[in-house]
């Protein structure tokens, strides 16, 4: 066990624990605030393995941008403030399901990985993942920005009532697609 | 490093993931257990990048396979590319569960009627 071995069972321990408390909390609310626990325990997970700017950019987007965004729909769908008993559905179904897929991979996984070391990568490589980003994935990247452009206009589009839903009676627009 | 350690956490996170998108009713709940499951693929991508590269030290690279230089990092990529998929998707899923709340006032997916209901489905 070394520092590194204690830091990632602590860190991947609070990121399961905080997950758990995110798919069984009664408060809406909540659940959004301990996904913000698991996001970033899991953005602790990326620095000790050396990825520092996937930590960065998790910390930014994920907890920055779509839990915000979360909450946002949280507040916008009038979500009761305290805890609500009709949020789940039965539980055998999900258990067995997600149970059976959890703890099967995490067999699959031991299996394979056994209690191997590895040595651990370097950090600060932000300069060569740049160099990879623009060398080898340009591509990739590019029709990445085309698919964050149209689902913008897709969002918009879906969200503007004058321009989205018509009635049937109503003759067909030329924009309304 | 023990790589099995962020692996079992991942399996962990994406068992997770999977009771909540079958356990929630909530639509918001559950884009929230898809971000558990795209995180856990992430850190498989990032801990696959670790150890991977830890186990290949030495080994000469095929040249041909790899015109842009030596490999290394294509995991971090890989999930840089999934962390943007998944703000676009989550963009894009918050849009339909707002335009659906703004229809019926309820965001519970397991009454969503899947079929034509015909007239009178928008009310405003």
């Amino acid at each position: 066990m070394t520092v590194a071995d204690v830091l990632l069972l602590a860190l991947g321990a609070v990121a399961v624990g905080s997950g758990a408390l995110v798919v069984t909390s009664a408060h809406v609310v909540r659940s959004g605030l301990y996904l913000v626990i698991s996001l970033g325990a899991v953005a602790g997970l990326y620095l000790v393995l050396g990825a520092e700017l996937v930590a960065w950019v998790q910390i930014l987007v994920y907890v920055g941008a779509v839990v915000v965004l979360l909450l946002f729909a949280v507040m916008l769908t009038h979500a009761p403030i305290g805890a609500s008993q009709d949020l789940d559905r039965p539980a055998w179904p999900a258990l067995i399901v997600g149970g059976g897929v959890g703890l099967g991979l995490a067999v699959l996984f031991a299996d394979a990985f056994h209690w191997t070391l590895y040595d651990l990568p370097e950090p600060g490589n932000t300069a060569r993942m740049g160099a990879e980003i623009f060398g080898q994935w340009v591509l990739p990247f590019e029709v990445l920005s085309i698919l964050l452009l149209a689902a913008l206009v897709g969002a918009i589009v879906l969200s503007r009532i004058d321009i989205g839903a018509r009635t049937d009676d109503e003759p067909v627009a030329g924009e309304s697609n | 490093m023990h790589a099995v350690i962020p692996y079992v956490t991942a399996a962990l996170l994406f068992g997770l993931g999977v009771y909540g998108v079958l356990r929630r009713r909530n639509a918001v709940l559950v884009l929230m257990a898809v971000e558990l499951m795209l995180n856990a693929v992430n850190l498989i991508f990032v801990t696959a990048d670790a150890s991977v590269r830890a186990a290949l030290v030495g080994v000469q690279s095929e040249a041909w396979a790899y015109p842009n230089g030596a490999p290394g990092h294509s995991g971090g990529v890989f999930a840089l590319f999934a962390i943007v998929l998944a703000a676009a998707e989550v963009g894009v899923g918050l849009a339909i569960v707002l335009q659906y709340y703004r229809m019926r006032r309820a965001v519970h997916i397991d009454e969503v009627a899947l079929h034509h209901e015909g007239a009178g489905q928008v009310s405003q």
